[in-house]
């Protein structure tokens, strides 16, 4: 099972505004990729998403990329805790 | 004084539940809820917050034996932590998690010493008994309390079983996808398992791909209990799915098409649940068959005027449903959407009325409403819109304002900041004059 493998390679820059665009575009979110910063929280009080959005977003990542998301046993919400841990997942797990 | 078993298993092997480390037989949970039951402190009522199923199961259990109260609010923010403390001010939460941010004592859910498991006399539970309070929304932002008693219960959720084709000979594994805190999980995992002998998944499944782990998990037949949220999903994902003898989806009615793409995909039927928080479930379909609900045996309507109340079966006091409902039949109906005042997102359900009445008593906030848009499609999530003047007021700070008091999926999406809200000359707040001002928005977002 390689679910719980952290990813070990790091997203460029152009890879996490790629991923901001995805979500902006998915979720019709009010904001521009710029005003989304790589450490801040996706969830609550940073970008506000819900599980909802989470999994709206993880059908467009995982078709885009060609690959599928699992829940991390240690921590339900890490892939999702801010843009860069998501664009880090993306690098270490896309087929395309 | 007439009573009912916990469970309808009768070999204290028969397997009960399926965990990661493999099943879960009836004399293991006996002795696990004998465990926990000695760890209880003394407060009657309790926050049942463990998020792996079977622990929410043996928790239920052990407070069921020990006579204490699950309390079962729709969501957890402060604000009705909060409330929740008002309501029964000695209450404990029992919690899993290793991030417990509840402003309240808790119990830690133990590890369990089960070389023990020797006692298996199934508990008997008075009818009469209160196991459960669940809370709806409320029309003024106080969560109302819905009192549930095990009689009611069990007489429910076998006639569901019953319906659903859940009582037969092999015994099935239910996989939910639903919080088992939420009242449709609560009764169709949960208390389906223990009362139609069969067993339930421990794990909550998020991620398509986690579905199908979870279902592969465990052995056939298996139940997926389900939403149209996490349907859509999982079929779009297109995975190779496991065998499935039967999908069940409540929350909100499935459009035909999404209905006949699961039945096709998972090669096995779906069955849908109509109820709500206060009554439960009352009625179930098949989509792919009819558009039409069938009401539980004994369960009838009380039309006067506008207002259908259900009533009968287990259903203790006649109880006016959210939603427009065209009796067709004694037995069958059909829904024409829900009432004005109700949204209903993903499963979670509030009051307009509330929402706008919270918004309004916001410090910073002058006037206030909420808007729900048409929906674009019957599978997808339509989000609520606000629209505010609260001149000086940051979103950020009204955001995270309403983020103490309510779900998450009531966030407004777009928060709309104006100088007056449209309202006509008697002060009132037309739908179209709303529907106006957010059309003009929507055309005018940001590059």
């Amino acid at each position: 099972m390689q679910n719980n493998q952290k990813p070990t390679v790091s997203s460029t820059t152009d890879l996490q505004r790629e991923v901001a665009e995805l979500m902006i575009e998915c979720l019709n979110l009010e904001v521009t990729a710029d005003q989304i910063t790589p450490d801040a929280p996706l969830y609550g009080e940073g970008l506000g998403l819900d599980s909802i959005d989470v999994l709206e977003v993880a059908l467009t990542v995982s078709k885009r990329y060609g690959l599928q998301l699992r829940t991390d046993s240690a921590d339900n919400q890490h892939i999702f805790s801010s843009l860069r841990s998501l664009s880090d997942y993306i690098a270490s797990q896309r087929t395309r | 004084m007439s009573s009912l078993p916990l469970v309808s298993h009768v070999s204290p092997d028969s397997i009960i539940a399926w965990r990661a480390d493999g099943a879960v037989t009836l004399r293991q949970f006996l002795a696990e809820v004998s465990q926990l039951v000695a760890r209880f402190p003394a407060g009657s009522h309790l926050l049942n917050m463990c998020s792996d199923r079977y622990r929410f199961s043996v928790g239920l259990a052990a407070a069921i034996v020990a006579g204490k109260v699950s309390l079962l609010p729709s969501t957890h923010t402060p604000d009705v932590v909060r409330q929740i403390k008002v309501f029964a001010p000695e209450v404990f939460c029992l919690t899993d998690s290793d991030h417990y941010t509840v402003d309240l004592p808790q119990l830690r859910y133990p590890a369990m010493d089960v070389s023990q498991a020797d006692a298996c006399a199934i508990p008997q539970i008075d009818s009469q008994q209160r196991i459960a309070v669940v809370f709806t929304s409320g029309s003024t932002g106080t969560p109302q309390p819905h009192p549930k008693t095990w009689g009611a219960l069990v007489s429910s959720v076998q006639a569901e079983a019953l319906r659903l084709g859940l009582l037969r000979n092999t015994p099935c594994t239910l996989i939910g996808t639903v919080p088992p805190q939420h009242m449709y999980g609560f009764e169709s995992t949960v208390l389906m398992a223990w009362l139609s002998g069969n067993a339930l998944g421990h794990a909550q499944p998020f991620y398509p791909a986690d579905i199908c782990q979870a279902l592969a998990a465990v052995p056939a037949p298996r139940v997926l209990v389900s939403s149209p949220v996490h349907l859509r999903a999982l079929l779009d994902a297109g995975l190779a799915l496991p065998e499935m003898a039967l999908v069940v989806s409540a929350t909100a009615p499935l459009s035909a098409q999404l209905a006949q793409d699961i039945e096709a995909r998972c090669n096995a039927p779906l069955m849908e649940i109509y109820g709500s928080t206060e009554t439960g479930l009352i009625a179930t379909r098949r989509p792919t068959q009819s558009a039409e609900w069938q009401l539980l045996p004994g369960i009838k309507w009380v039309v006067e005027g506008d207002c259908v109340r259900a009533c009968g079966g287990h259903i203790e006091t006649p109880t006016a449903m959210n939603d427009r409902i065209a009796p067709i039949t004694d037995e069958h109906f059909l829904l024409h959407g829900r009432l004005a005042d109700l949204v209903n997102i993903a499963g979670k359900r509030h009051s307009l009325a509330s929402l706008d009445h919270l918004l309004n008593t916001l410090p910073g906030v002058v006037d206030g409403a909420f808007y729900m848009p048409d929906e674009a499609s019957p599978d997808h999530v339509t989000r609520l819109a606000a629209c505010v003047v609260a001149p000086g007021m940051a979103a950020a700070a009204l955001l995270a304002a309403l983020r103490e008091r309510i779900d998450p999926v009531f966030l407004p999406r777009p928060l709309l900041f104006v100088d007056a809200l449209p309202r006509n000359s008697t002060g009132k707040l037309p739908r179209t004059a709303l529907q106006a001002l957010f059309q003009t928005h929507g055309t005018r977002k940001p590059a």
